[in-house]
């Protein structure tokens, strides 16, 4: 089995909390099994980054955490994932399950609503009516998302109007709109110019104050920057979580590891 | 191949590029046709009501908004078609307001909450159900639901507004049910996941998502059962009991202006002025319909500014 998380604890950090603990967790798509029994653990506000080349299971990893994953048809999951110490799925609630964890897609999905309402989707949703905190809230969440001076002249036109880059930073607004306790970035800067990448990298790095944050990327070296532990996966296992510095030192735990992060495949 | 030095570009032969202009010009004209045939059909029927128009006796207002309809009195004829229009109106109006919510609702579950299987089978009932000819909705309005009218009312005579409004409704229903539900699968997969990954529920994804996002094809579901129901003619001619007057209630019978072309215009002597009045009537109608589709496309354009 390779799945073991070689994790030795850091000595350095002090032991957080794991917020979120995954055990076993087996996905199939039909008879093709794609995660092969992972397990690790996600701790209070840290920023943990997955890197891996595509079809590892990174996408689907992160699907199952809010349940997500039951929209594709023919996916089966078995073993745990507890948020909070909550079985997910167990849980009575999978809409406040799915507001505690917000979850950024690769490819931006504009609801077709104005801005204003893409980002008062889900507190409304969650029956929040009060049009002044919904104003703060929209302005707030648009401004960590650094959109706000680019849209707050317009917030009643189209969302799906936006440009690429700023349709993804209109989805990173309304993730953050229901005061997520885990954010899920799922390459979220692919269609993002470097600048605005690395504004959000900034926000990032305050958000970690609040929140814990997954970060999915094929660029490991946006890995490097933020996270303070990073994730290799490969082939729907993991190949190594350890300390940041460590995956990305010259003697990471894993041969695989080094190879993929300095570049000789993937 | 003879020349083997610098290959010439691969040019598309004479004849294929003959092809695609022909092709493209039949296309062009099955495109234009529909325009062609519209105006063709308002031309002719125009046509026949024209002379009548410009005679000197005929007054328009009269044939609008006057309630007497008297094509065959032997001392004064009249024709005015105000309670016609009225009661296709009137008909109309209760059959959508049976229709819509039904349709809707039907299409909202077809497409969002049914399972597979069931929904394989509902689809096949409703477009049999579409596939009923009018004249057996006919039948039955005049057979089974007026009588199961006079048990539930108490009116007088079961071939009433009411009547012909259920038997319309269930006539326009499946056109709203299957139009609807294409305009519901027509949004895209990623809005519903997009919005239940947000934490909406099934129910808030319908309202807040679905319903803006298909507004345009549910619209155009609507009317086009609005459509099917003012021109239903066969039907309403069984189903409201052909009474000119202006209905005071549901119970009352009524007489639509579809319904009044088909029982007297077999009956009006060719070229008479009562033959080209039903004409003008078909002008009428045309009329209407173009007035109810332009109001519609306007409502469209006005949700899409403020949306």
């Amino acid at each position: 089995m390779v799945n073991g998380s070689r994790t030795a604890p850091p000595p350095a950090a002090p032991a957080a909390p794991a917020r979120i603990q995954v055990a076993d967790l087996r996905l199939s798509y039909g008879d093709k099994e794609v995660i092969h029994g992972i397990s690790f653990d996600v701790r209070a506000n840290e920023i943990l980054g997955v890197i891996g080349p595509a079809q590892s299971g990174k996408s689907s990893m992160l699907r199952c955490l809010n349940r997500t994953i039951e929209f594709v048809a023919g996916a089966r999951v078995s073993g745990t994932v507890h948020v909070d110490g909550e079985d997910v799925s167990r849980t009575r609630d999978v809409h406040a399950l799915r507001r505690k964890i917000g979850m950024v897609a690769p490819l931006p999905v504009g609801l077709p609503l104005t801005i204003y309402d893409n980002v008062a989707f889900a507190p409304r949703c969650a029956g929040l009516r009060d049009r002044a905190e919904l104003d703060a809230l929209v302005e707030h969440c648009l401004r960590q998302a650094a959109l706000w001076d680019e849209v707050k002249d317009r917030l009643g036109s189209l969302g799906t109007a936006l440009s690429g880059g700023q349709q993804q930073r209109l989805t990173i607004a309304r993730a953050l709109s229901h005061r997520p306790e885990v954010l899920c970035l799922d390459e979220f800067s692919i269609a993002i110019d470097p600048v605005t990448t690395m504004r959000i990298e900034d926000v990032l790095k305050e958000l970690r104050r609040e929140i814990t944050i997954i970060l999915v990327t094929n660029l490991t070296q946006q890995a490097r920057r933020l996270a303070d532990r990073t994730m290799f996966m490969l082939n729907g296992r993991i190949v190594e979580l350890d300390r940041t510095d460590v995956v990305f030192s010259e003697q990471p735990g894993s041969r695989q590891t080094w190879d993929y992060v300095n570049g000789n495949f993937g | 191949m003879t020349a083997p030095a610098p290959s010439p570009r691969p040019q598309r032969s004479r004849l294929e590029r003959l092809a695609e202009a022909l092709l493209e010009g039949l296309i062009r004209l099955s495109g234009v046709s529909a325009i062609v045939f519209v105006l063709a059909i308002f031309f002719f029927v125009f046509r026949e009501a024209a002379p009548v128009v410009f005679s000197r006796n005929f007054d328009l207002w009269k044939f609008l908004f006057s309630i007497e309809w008297y094509p065959t009195s032997a001392s004064n004829v009249r024709y005015g078609t105000f309670a016609l229009t009225v009661g296709s109106f009137a008909v109309t109006a209760l059959a959508m307001a049976i229709a819509v919510p039904f349709g809707l609702g039907a299409a909202i579950y077809l497409s969002e909450f049914c399972g597979r299987r069931l929904r394989e089978t509902l689809k096949i009932v409703i477009e049999l159900l579409s596939a009923i000819p009018s004249v057996v909705w006919g039948f039955i309005a005049l057979t089974v639901t007026s009588k199961l009218v006079v048990d539930a009312t108490g009116a007088a005579v079961g071939v009433n507004v009411l009547n012909g409004g259920v038997v319309l409704a269930l006539m326009s229903v499946p056109i709203i049910v299957s139009i609807g539900e294409d305009a519901l699968k027509a949004v895209p997969d990623s809005y519903r996941e997009a919005a239940l990954a947000l934490g909406a529920t099934r129910w808030q994804v319908v309202y807040r998502v679905l319903l803006p996002a298909a507004r345009n094809g549910l619209l155009a579901a609507v009317l086009l059962g609005v459509g099917r129901a003012v021109g239903e003619t066969m039907a309403v001619l069984m189903a409201t009991g052909h009474a000119v007057h202006i209905p005071g209630s549901l119970l009352d019978s009524v007489r639509t202006l579809t319904a009044n072309i088909a029982a007297e215009l077999g009956e009006a002597p060719v070229g008479s002025d009562h033959y080209r009045v039903l004409f003008l009537t078909g002008v009428l109608l045309f009329c209407i319909t173009f007035a109810v589709n332009i109001i519609a496309d306007l409502a469209i354009r006005g949700v899409r500014r403020r949306g």
